[in-house]
């Protein structure tokens, strides 16, 4: 009963989530190879990849009223500029 | 037909059509969500200017946290989240013994979330890495003995929204508020997502 539950698309998405923290915290913890620059970036833009899916998908914003949507994707937009300007132009 | 069905039938679950699009939640709540996430925003860009005052000393600083407890709790609190939207969807379809063990599993996730919170604060104060070490532990507290209040809001919630499940029939606003409980804890998960690679990853 439970297990059929777990036939969705959000358990898609967790399993995504999981492979992309896996990647990210493989990446982020090898600084001897490549630019830590970049590699910064890509960390930054992983999270905020899986911020949005969080509302999507975990919030259920994809089938909100698309003020709500759009404003969260906005949300999600500035963080990344937010962040990603920051570290590169700080 | 209980008013959950009904609500679902009549909002949006239909899997035929294309579901009506539905705000999830009381509405109102959404403006605490953004006010709360915009409020995290605001600490993330202050963290990296004051990173960008000092990138030496708060790289050296990052590579004295425990990563790999950073990294259950991220993994822990993603596998909250999916018990949380399941068990809503079980409370959908009325399957309340399945919705009460899920909103139970997401639980457990967020007191492991705190134990391995505290076995860490305790690890970093043992190590003499008090928030007055330097600025990096400074916001490193700051963020996340935070973030760790939310967790403890998020349990209280959780533990309102298992009440909620047992029942049999639940109105419209109480699903509603069910639904909101459900993104609170989701937001929860969300903030850790950035505080994650901000603290842990980023050199």
């Amino acid at each position: 009963m439970t297990l059929s539950l777990f036939r969705a698309r959000s358990t898609v998405v967790w399993v995504v989530l999981v492979v992309a923290t896996l990647v990210s915290w493989a990446v982020g913890s090898e600084h001897g190879t490549g630019s830590a620059i970049a590699i910064a970036v890509v960390v930054l833009g992983v999270a905020v990849f899986k911020v949005r899916y969080v509302g999507l998908d975990f919030m259920e914003l994809r089938q909100a009223p698309l003020l709500l949507r759009g404003m969260f994707e906005c949300y999600c937009v500035v963080l990344w500029c937010v962040l990603a300007g920051m570290y590169l132009w700080l | 037909m209980n008013q959950v069905t009904l609500r679902s039938v009549v909002g949006g679950d239909r899997s035929s059509a294309k579901p009506a699009r539905h705000v999830p939640g009381e509405p109102g709540l959404w403006i605490l969500l953004f006010g709360d996430m915009v409020v995290f925003g605001v600490f993330f860009g202050t963290f990296m200017y004051q990173r960008s005052l000092a990138p030496e000393l708060f790289d050296a600083s990052r590579q004295t946290l425990s990563l790999g407890i950073g990294l259950a709790n991220t993994l822990i609190l993603l596998t909250s989240s999916l018990f949380v939207v399941t068990a809503i969807r079980a409370i959908r379809s009325s399957q309340r013994l399945a919705a009460r063990w899920l909103l139970v599993g997401a639980l457990a996730c967020g007191l492991a979330f705190v134990g391995l919170k505290v076995v860490e604060y305790t690890a970093k104060v043992h190590e003499g890495n008090t928030p007055n070490q330097n600025a990096f532990y400074l916001y490193y507290f700051i963020l996340t003995g935070l973030h760790l209040f939310h967790v403890f809001i998020g349990i209280v919630v959780l533990v309102l929204l298992l009440t909620q499940a047992g029942k049999s029939d639940l109105s419209g606003t109480r699903m509603a508020l069910v639904e909101g409980g459900a993104c609170f804890w989701h937001l929860v998960d969300l903030l850790w997502i950035v505080l994650f690679p901000l603290l842990y990853l980023v050199s």
